[in-house]
């Protein structure tokens, strides 16, 4: 069980190179091994969706996999949301409209949303909806990060027709 | 101070301090560089997983950890040998002397009493590695037979009952009142068990520098300085040589930032071990070890005249308090009966509330405390007696309401020691009309009335409440200006996520004229500086924001003295805007930056003349008062006869907070709160097995409200009456929002159904629904 392999993950762009147990989850080799610790652990059983990343442009819960099975996918991150000092519109709108309370749940619907919006840019809000029903809450009662999502879709629509 | 302050100014008449401006808390937390608990770390440290009790109560025969210590990486495993000395987690505050035989000890002694009870410790190199041997513990035990109802009374050791105390409240002649109702009205009501359940589960770090001789825990929330305390008397260290480090906090809501055993055993193993030690909570043992709330089953009756108005009030009620008494003592069976009369005038009151212990996981408090409780009793009982008597429910509640005129309200109770309320202000008629001419009540009846016409089982509630907030009886501040102008502000406060630091900017950047987007805010370090009351029962914006508009003003004059000397300006003549002094009222004239201002008064400056170098400031803001803020909620709830499930249409709330810091911020936590209220009043229960098994240990059994069960909730946020016994006339607006959520879906469920009184008990899941349903009127 504790035999530990080499494997490099690759976050937001970067290589990093570990030595990890095959059952060491990916949550927790990208907080522990790789010190990105903007992503969270909320319930170890895949329904808060706090650790939810970009894996391959699919959106998926990071407690739920293992480290091993993400050699050599692309996965992304909340630290990789922002530009420089320049953030993510759904950065800027979570802020805007109060969408986060506490911030521990903000990352995973952060990714969850850039992950649907980039897909799905002209998503219906009835679908929207359900994809974010998908996480959980625990300060906001939601309202505020519906708010937030709706308005940033908007921006990223229109950002998306001027360019 | 018992006195009154005068009417503070309204938002429009102030720069930020009552707008809702955008929190400076948010940055990090939205680009992944907040620090929770699980995010701090340190060079070498060793990780604890803690070995639980899989049986309710049984006496502990053997523990067998060979085979865990044998496990490569494993440091150390500890029992209770281990650590004998220490004594249980104590309270708080000073508690009674009968229940100091029911606090909870480090790790179980001779016994386990409930499912999740620590048993054993293990100290591994590798948390997976801690996991791996703390299945190897092996716990040999002889069951006992287990208790899972309040209402019966069983043994908690030799000669001890489980039931600690019996708390009594009362005030009038209640055999009186009862001798010459026109009706009385009795009602049969439990609350079910369900608690905050934060996003973050608990995490505590406990390190030891020995280079400064100075025991440290990270991940400390909620009440730093108090947990300090309690600390200090059970490790016996000196308070210089222990300290508490909050970084970010991951939703509290009252049971985040207790003193529990994990702290106490990472300090100790951090000390002995000689390296820091790192505990993360698992889900699963969040859900049966983290504080459990609410749980009470209440036998209440009124006695009333004919036209419904409130002669006597008389409650029984059975507080489950599981298997040990928490830091809090029986705080919430107190806070339950001192508050239940609510907004409403009663002629004589009596509440009893039996104290008990069963075998589950622990109690105390989570958002509005025996409120939500307390509420939904209330608000039930004036309900049944607007049925019983054939009244309106609407001018019930009016025929009952404490008038206006009437504040400062004051209800004494007959026993000794039982604080009397002292309701500082507000107009809860008015707040009535407001709220139901906002909902627009009449068209929304008219509404429903035509889709029962139309077959659906769709109905209204109603639920009129009292909140308490800003419990004294100090604080204090310190604000400073750097040489650069940016100003800190260290406070004994906490956050947990509600936007504390925001909130301490505005009041800051209000009083002394500087930008609060600049202001760093010191909040949960017991080492910057030496008291604080923390984020408990919505004290932190009236107690330290209290504290910070004191210092502040402090620092103002104290600038604006030393900028006359420095411009040759009367200080009369000087007003302070975006962190420059200048003359009032134009740009003309000589002006100084704060930053060169604390650069003219560095240690020596000519300038001093004798007075204390830097521009800083400390005070305090003192209050023997509690503030009482007040609200009303409104629901339209639909139910599917078929299914039993009951759908929560709108919400709404009309809350007064005397004066708000951010709108923005309140209504958030007014949301918030009533969306976790919705959990508890249908979705959420900690339920168990009769053998004491928990059956709600993962977020697939234990149901809390997604977006799809979140109503939209309509905010009215009135600022009618300020509170008198504050400067700024501030409320606390933290646990509004949850306060009559139970309450009023029950009543809109009733409603909806057709059958008064149907539902008797929280949370009113699909089976309970459906049974209600079956059964038909009572």
């Amino acid at each position: 069980m504790t035999e530990k392999r080499d494997i490099t993950l690759n976050i937001n762009g970067r290589d990093h190179a570990i030595r990890v147990e095959a059952r060491k989850t990916l949550v927790d080799a990208i907080r522990d091994d790789c010190g990105q610790t903007g992503t969270h652990i909320g319930c170890e059983h895949g329904v808060c969706g706090a650790c939810t990343v970009i894996l391959d442009d699919v959106a998926v819960r990071a407690c739920l996999m293992f480290a091993v099975q993400a050699q050599g996918k692309r996965i992304r991150t909340v630290e990789g949301l922002a530009e420089g000092d320049r953030l993510h519109p759904l950065q800027s709108a979570f802020i805007k409209h109060h969408g986060l309370q506490c911030g521990f749940c903000t990352p995973g619907f952060l990714m969850l949303a850039v992950n649907t919006l980039e897909r799905q840019p002209d998503i219906g809000d009835e679908e929207l909806l359900d994809v974010l029903s998908s996480n959980l809450c625990r300060c906001t009662g939601y309202q505020n990060i519906i708010t937030a999502v709706r308005a940033a879709a908007d921006d990223m629509r229109r950002a998306g027709a001027a360019g | 101070m018992s006195h009154g302050y005068p009417t503070p100014p309204r938002a429009e008449e102030r720069r930020v301090l009552g707008h809702p401006v955008p929190r400076i808390e948010d940055r990090p937390l939205v680009t992944g560089h907040g620090l929770y608990a699980g995010d701090v770390s340190f060079p070498h440290q060793l990780h604890m997983r803690i070995v639980r009790s899989a049986h309710a109560h049984a006496r502990i025969v053997a523990i067998d950890t060979a085979a865990a210590r044998a496990l490569p990486g494993v440091v150390a495993v500890w029992t209770v040998d281990d650590i004998a000395e220490l004594p249980p987690i104590d309270f708080r505050d000073p508690s009674a002397e009968a229940l100091k035989p029911y606090r909870q000890p480090v790790l179980a002694r001779g016994r386990v009493r409930y499912v999740g009870d620590p048993v054993a410790a293990v100290f591994a190199e590798d948390p997976y590695v801690a996991e791996d041997a703390a299945d190897l513990v092996d716990i040999e035990v002889a069951p006992l037979p287990v208790l899972m109802g309040a209402q019966e009374l069983g043994e908690f050791d030799d000669g001890r009952a489980t039931e600690p105390t019996i708390v009594r409240h009362s005030f009038g002649d209640i055999e009186a009142a009862f001798a010459k109702a026109h009706a009385v009205v009795e009602l049969d009501l439990t609350i079910g068990r369900h608690s905050g359940v934060p996003m973050e589960t608990r995490g505590a770090i406990g390190r030891y520098d020995a280079a400064r001789d100075v025991l440290e825990l990270h991940g400390a929330a909620k009440v730093p300085h108090r947990n300090k305390d309690t600390l200090v008397r059970m490790l016996g260290r000196s308070p210089h040589s222990l300290h508490l480090f909050e970084g970010h906090t991951g939703g509290g809501f009252g049971i985040r930032g207790e003193l529990y055993p994990e702290d106490v055993l990472v300090l100790v193993a951090a000390l002995r071990l000689g390296r820091p030690v790192k505990w993360i909570e698992d889900r699963r043992e969040h859900l049966i070890s983290a504080n459990h709330s609410r749980h009470q089953h209440h036998r209440v009756r009124a006695a009333v005249d004919p036209q419904g108005r409130l002669l006597g009030m008389e409650d029984e009620f059975f507080h489950d308090q599981g298997a040990y008494v928490r830091t809090h003592g029986a705080r919430v069976v107190g806070r339950t009966m001192s508050m239940l009369t609510g907004p409403y005038k009663v002629g004589a009151y009596r509440a009893v509330g039996h104290f008990r212990l069963t075998n589950k996981t622990p109690a105390a408090t989570y958002r509005a405390p025996g409120r939500y409780e307390g509420t939904f009793v209330r608000e039930r009982l004036m309900d049944a007696i607007a049925a019983r008597l054939g009244i309106d429910r609407i001018e019930l509640r009016r025929r009952n309401l404490i008038p206006g005129a009437e504040m400062p309200f004051t209800v004494e109770f007959d026993e000794p020691g039982a604080e009397e309320l002292v309701l500082d202000s507000g107009d809860y008629p008015a707040l009535l009309d407001k709220a139901l001419a906002h909902f627009k009540w009449d068209q929304v009846l008219a509404d429903v009335t035509r889709r029962r016409a139309a077959g659906e089982a769709v109905g209204t509630g109603i639920g009129l409440f009292v909140e308490e907030s800003g419990r004294g009886p100090a604080d204090g501040a310190k604000i400073s200006v750097d040489t650069d102008g940016a100003v800190e502000v260290v406070t004994g406060g906490a956050s947990v996520g509600q936007g504390f630091a925001t909130a301490m900017a505005q009041i800051c950047a209000e009083q002394l004229g500087v930008d609060y987007s600049r202001i760093r805010v010191v909040h949960g370090r017991t080492d910057r500086i030496a008291f604080g009351i923390g984020a408990h029962a919505a004290r932190a914006t009236v107690m330290t924001g209290g504290a910070v508009n004191e210092t502040a003003i402090k620092l103002r004059q104290k600038a604006l003295q030393f900028a006359s000397e420095l411009l040759q300006t009367p200080a009369e003549m000087l007003d302070i805007v975006d962190g420059v002094v200048r003359r009032k009222g134009g740009d003309a004239g000589p002006s100084i930056a704060l930053g060169d201002i604390a650069k003219r008064v560095a240690p020596g400056a000519e300038l001093l003349h004798g007075r204390e170098p830097g521009l800083s400031a400390e005070a305090w803001f003192h209050t023997d008062h509690t503030v009482f803020p007040y609200g009303a909620q409104l629901a339209v709830v639909r139910v599917d006869r078929d299914t039993g499930q009951a759908t929560v249409e709108r919400l709404m709330i009309a809350y007064d907070v005397g004066r708000a810091v951010n709108p923005m911020m309140l209504e958030g936590q007014l949301v918030g709160g009533s969306i976790q209220g919705v959990g508890g009043a249908l979705l959420e229960e900690f339920t168990y097995d009769q053998n004491g098994e928990p059956l709600a240990v993962t977020f697939a059994d234990y149901l809390m409200p997604s977006l799809r069960d979140a109503p939209p909730v309509d905010v009215l946020i009135t600022e009618d009456a300020p509170s008198p016994r504050n400067p700024l006339g501030l409320k606390g607006g933290g646990e509004g929002g949850i306060n009559a959520v139970g309450a009023v879906i029950a009543g809109a469920i009733d409603d909806a159904i057709g059958i008064p009184g149907a539902v008797t008990r929280l949370p009113v899941t699909p089976p309970r629904l459906k049974e209600l349903l079956r059964r038909g009127a009572p």
